[in-house]
């Protein structure tokens, strides 16, 4: 079961504000899916490894050569949130 | 023209008239939808067409329109995810697929609607509003590539390209009637698609006939350094369109007509078989016992690698920014209000089955099951050439039936996200009627064997009529 604590400490680390009216809501939609989850629980996964993706590769590495890339006139178009060639965003702290 | 029509019938009129005159009956048949299947129309198409007919319609999809779903990058016009908090934003490149179908000579129509980032299977979380299907304006056109199929099947674009997730292409080409193709994981460049679950999607054709999706495979599938989970192999997909499934191994697994299943859905995938056997293949009945946990481990790994995915759209960068006095308190509200309800559900339900404590009880333990249905596959596979099932246990429902409900929308995926968990190929194709809604048969292959699913189903259809069952206003 989450809590409406544990959906508003959720929703900080996910960078998503959820004021106290939603958090019921949520909790309740949340909980319907994870209980729904819990059927795993009868799996048994002794000694199984997990599959990460499919893909039969490992690494993939490439050249370390220099080649074409954005300017940062074409990066910055999408905002108008921007100062000297950077992006602006509000202080962090 | 634009109405039903297969791409060998648009090189005829490209030939016979332009690419220009092709592309404006196109556009004028998009002009009068119902369906807000199209977000967006790219102002250059005409131009695009005209310079194909000055330059003599040199390429495999000359003068071809193509639809393309909303999360697939396209330089110069608008890609949102149909998503508020992507509004306006322009990509500054090309996916993969788009360099392909340019150098094709394909003309990209513009972009169609679908569930907001690609969660859903019906097309109504958008923020442009629903998608009417095409076969009953009632009705969702499945999703989450809902608006590709239903632009198709409502001849409003020839051919178009999706994303299948857990199940986003074959989906809607079921519940619209149309041929959808999900490919081996890695064999369509990722570069440009918009992330959600990363390692379970691959790009997908639709379109109205088998062959013209293997046409499209031809041009958009092969080898990019830019992602670097493709992989290098060379196949040409219309090379299997033969009309020959004789000694064709097939595997019937039960799970697939699991409790809960239309019965005219489980009759006319069963006249299928039927149809298969009667062209000289064979089947067996078979099991696959992980089937029934697949979609909890589907459902834990897509969520927590969108969590991760999507942390990107914080307003830092492009699309809403809401205000703030902070970065952290303005990308909490840039994305509470940018977000609609079902991303940031699995946002939150992705970021719990990861954070500490949870991880090895959710996380963990789905990417185990993956592993158990993984081997389930390979089991099956290594006795049978290809496995059959419905794509979809029910026919397309009411838009607003399930939408206040995501576990009851979760449910309707039993049948295609276990595909995406072993990555495997597997395909759509029409295959009978529901109470006038269209059914599909999903035909699963082994890894990167797409041409005996092709094969199989270009055979289906060259012996079946269902291919040509149009919905009631589309001539």
């Amino acid at each position: 079961m989450i809590t409406k604590e544990e959906v508003e400490h959720v929703g900080w680390l996910s960078r998503i504000e959820i004021d106290a009216k939603q958090s019921d809501s949520y909790a309740e939609k949340l909980n319907s899916v994870l209980d729904y989850f819990g059927q795993l629980d009868e799996v048994d996964t002794e000694d199984i490894a997990p599959t990460y993706h499919i893909a039969d590769i490992v690494n993939v590495f490439r050249e370390d050569e220099v080649t074409e890339s954005l300017s940062q006139k074409e990066v910055l178009a999408n905002t108008e949130n921007k100062q000297e060639g950077n992006f602006k965003a509000p202080r962090i702290m | 023209m634009a109405a039903w029509t297969d791409i060998s019938v648009i090189r005829q009129k490209i030939t016979d008239s332009s690419a220009e005159e092709v592309t404006s009956s196109y556009i004028e048949t998009i002009g009068k939808s119902k369906i807000n299947g199209f977000t967006t129309l790219w102002d250059e198409a005409i131009n695009v067409a005209r310079k194909i007919d000055a330059n003599g319609h040199d390429g495999a999809l000359a003068g071809i329109p193509i639809a393309i779903k909303e999360n697939i990058s396209t330089k110069g016009l608008s890609t949102t995810c149909s998503s508020k908090i992507l509004q306006g934003y322009v990509p500054p490149y090309d996916a993969h697929v788009i360099e392909r179908l340019k150098e094709a000579g394909a003309v990209i129509l513009g972009k169609t609607n679908m569930d907001e980032f690609a969660m859903g299977t019906s097309t109504e979380s958008s923020y442009y509003g629903p998608t009417l299907n095409p076969w009953d304006h009632e009705r969702v056109p499945g999703g989450s590539s809902g608006g590709s199929a239903a632009v198709v099947a409502a001849g409003e674009a020839p051919a178009s390209l999706g994303s299948d997730t857990g199940g986003s292409v074959r989906c809607p080409a079921a519940f619209c009637g149309v041929v959808g193709l999900k490919p081996t994981y890695g064999c369509i460049s990722r570069y440009g698609l918009i992330s959600y679950a990363n390692s379970l999607e691959q790009i997908g054709p639709l379109a109205t006939n088998v062959a013209d999706v293997a046409a499209l495979m031809d041009v958009v599938a092969g080898y990019d350094h830019r992602d670097s989970t493709s992989i290098n192999r060379d196949n040409t997909y219309s090379d299997a369109l033969k009309d020959d499934v004789k000694g064709l191994k097939i595997g019937v697994p039960e799970e697939y007509f699991a409790e809960g299943i239309d019965e005219k859905v489980k009759a006319a995938v069963w006249d299928s078989i039927s149809k298969f056997e009667e062209m000289g293949a064979t089947y067996e009945k078979i099991s696959m016992p992980h089937t029934k946990y697949a979609l909890a481990a589907y459902y834990i790994i897509a969520m927590s690698e969108a969590s991760s995915n999507l942390a990107r759209f914080d307003g830092t960068r492009y699309g809403y920014r809401a205000d703030g006095e902070n970065w952290h308190v303005m990308a909490s509200k840039t994305r509470a209000q940018g977000f609609g309800a079902e991303v940031k559900r699995r946002i939150l339900l992705g970021t719990y089955a990861l954070s500490a404590g949870y991880h090895d009880k959710y996380y963990l333990k789905a990417l185990k099951v993956r592993t158990l249905v993984k081997q389930d596959f390979d089991r099956a596979l290594a006795n049978v050439d290809v496995l059959m099932g419905p794509t979809m246990p029910a026919p397309a429902f009411k838009i607003g039936e399930k939408i206040e409900d995501p576990l009851s929308l979760y449910l309707t995926d039993v049948n295609t996200v276990p595909i995406n968990l072993a990555g495997v190929p597997s395909i759509s194709v029409p295959c009978g009627l529901a109470d006038g809604m269209p059914v599909g048969l999903q035909i699963i292959g082994k890894h990167f064997d797409e041409n005996t699913i092709i094969r199989a189903a270009y055979s289906f259809e060259q012996n079946t009529d269902h291919h040509n069952k149009r919905p009631p206003e589309v001539a």
